[in-house]
């Protein structure tokens, strides 16, 4: 049986990590797991973890008033769920809700903090982790708000 | 047909027609003269008194009784093309343009990108490949769009996903909390599939928009420009390379495409239409 350290490690989010750094991310690290329907957090609640998704499927939702719950993106295995624990004032900004049964490593968000305050180095390595993920998040939310594949607007 | 043809919508019949979507129907047309089609090509439909325009052909090439179109009702034409009875008579002027590269293709994987409406024309070239599998390597089709109401061809889908030698990938926009798969845009998917970009071929059809974040997304995975075929939307009226109607740069898309490789549309894709 793989030790938390050999997963973390293994994780793509840190593929290429030195040792050193992966171990100081373990500390900060524990299993969890979501049964199918069970929310990884909600919209607005403090942002205290990050959240590398092992094997599951996980739907990030926005809860439209009088309608039922929109899903804009599915995260599966090798994925990390929850951004928000990097942005002040630290607040999810959607629900997340495991669509099947989702097994993953939460790094505590406040632990991963201090430690990428402390060290520079880390820190630098997290975010160069991080950045490519908000920008393809970005490219996909431009693609969806333009609505590229609605029926072309009529000639008024 | 001879050259002087082209020039002259003829008269078929509508043998059938499909809703597919809400305002996407499928028309099956007779087969007058035997005309053969390659995978992307397109005919000119003409609604007698309305107007002409571009259609591609999406049904199998292999079929010689009939010719299939899938139409999404936006304007004048394509509403009233739509809206076809069995038997009414449509004029019809084709095939044009270039086709998939399907024999270029032979021996590589084939990454087969749809996005919306965009399956339609890439659906010969799916037919293709599955009569002629032991031709290519790997074969994923990625398919787009904007929720799980609006999947075309969804039972088809569904029977190629069964299959042993075909990886069939479907996301979606935005769904409720009743759907059970992907949601996301289509070009997240590439960096998740496992291929040899050295020996891939890929073919694109889709929004305008849509085909140029996949094609920077294929570009990441280390797929080559000459590598990447798009299929290419612009306005026509005679689709014969004469009137300029269509043409952006030195390129006809009426003649020289609708299918083009990426290395060749790479600057113009942003361009807006005149
Ligand atoms: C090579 C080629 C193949 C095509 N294949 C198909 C096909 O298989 N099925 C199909 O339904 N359509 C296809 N089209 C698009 C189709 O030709 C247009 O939707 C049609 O010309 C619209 O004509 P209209 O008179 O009905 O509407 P118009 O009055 O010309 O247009 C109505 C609205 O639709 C918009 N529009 C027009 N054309 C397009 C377009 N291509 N993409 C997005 N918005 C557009 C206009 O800007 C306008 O807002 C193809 C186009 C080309 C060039
Ligand atoms: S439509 Fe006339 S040149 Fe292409």
């Amino acid at each position: 049986m793989k030790n938390i350290a050999q997963i973390v490690c293994e994780h793509p989010f840190f593929e290429g990590l030195n040792s050193e750094f992966c171990d100081l991310m373990c500390g900060c690290a524990r299993n969890v797991r979501f049964n199918p329907g069970e929310y990884l957090f909600h919209q607005g609640e403090d942002a205290d973890y990050l959240y590398l998704v092992r094997h599951g499927q996980v739907a990030l939702e926005l809860a439209v008033p009088g309608k039922a719950p929109v899903s804009f993106q599915t995260l599966h295995d090798g994925d990390v769920v929850g951004v928000s624990w990097v942005l002040p004032p630290y607040h999810w900004a959607s629900d997340a809700r495991a669509m099947s049964l989702t097994r993953a490593i939460a790094l505590d968000a406040h632990c991963l903090r201090k430690k990428c305050d402390e060290d520079p180095a880390l820190g630098y390595a997290v975010m160069k982790r991080l950045l490519p993920i908000l920008t393809s998040r970005l490219h996909a939310t431009q693609m969806q708000i333009l609505d590229v594949y609605g029926a072309p607007e009529q000639p008024q | 047909m001879t050259s002087q043809d082209l020039w002259v919508p003829e008269p078929v019949r509508v043998l059938s027609r499909k809703q597919e979507l809400e305002s996407t129907w499928t028309l099956e047309l007779e087969q007058v003269g035997k005309r053969s089609f390659l995978p992307g090509q397109f005919n000119m439909l003409y609604v007698f008194g309305v107007g002409e325009v571009p259609i591609s052909l999406s049904g199998d090439t292999s079929l010689t009784e009939s010719l299939v179109h899938t139409i999404r009702a936006v304007g004048p034409v394509s509403s009233q093309l739509a809206a076809m009875q069995p038997m009414a008579a449509v004029g019809l002027r084709g095939p044009f343009g270039t086709g998939w590269p399907m024999a270029a293709a032979e021996g590589s994987d084939l990454l087969l990108i749809a996005g919306g409406l965009g399956l339609a024309p890439l659906r010969p070239a799916i037919y293709h490949v599955l009569r002629n599998r032991e031709r290519y390597g790997r074969v994923v089709l990625l398919y787009g769009t904007r929720s799980p109401d609006d999947i075309l061809y969804r039972d088809q889908l569904e029977e190629w996903s069964r299959l042993p030698d075909f990886d069939v990938h479907i996301t979606v926009d935005h769904a409720g909390s009743d759907w059970q798969g992907k949601v996301g845009v289509v070009p997240t998917l590439i960096p998740t599939l496992a291929f040899d970009p050295e020996d891939t071929v890929a073919m694109v059809c889709g929004p305008e928009i849509m085909m140029r974040f996949t094609a920077s997304a294929l570009r990441d995975a280390g797929v080559e420009d000459e590598a990447i075929y798009l299929s290419m939307e612009r306005n026509m009226k005679c689709a014969l390379g004469h009137c300029g109607h269509c043409q952006f740069g030195s390129t006809f898309v009426c003649k020289d495409g609708p299918v083009l490789p990426f290395s060749k549309v790479r600057g113009l894709l942003s361009l807006k239409e005149f």
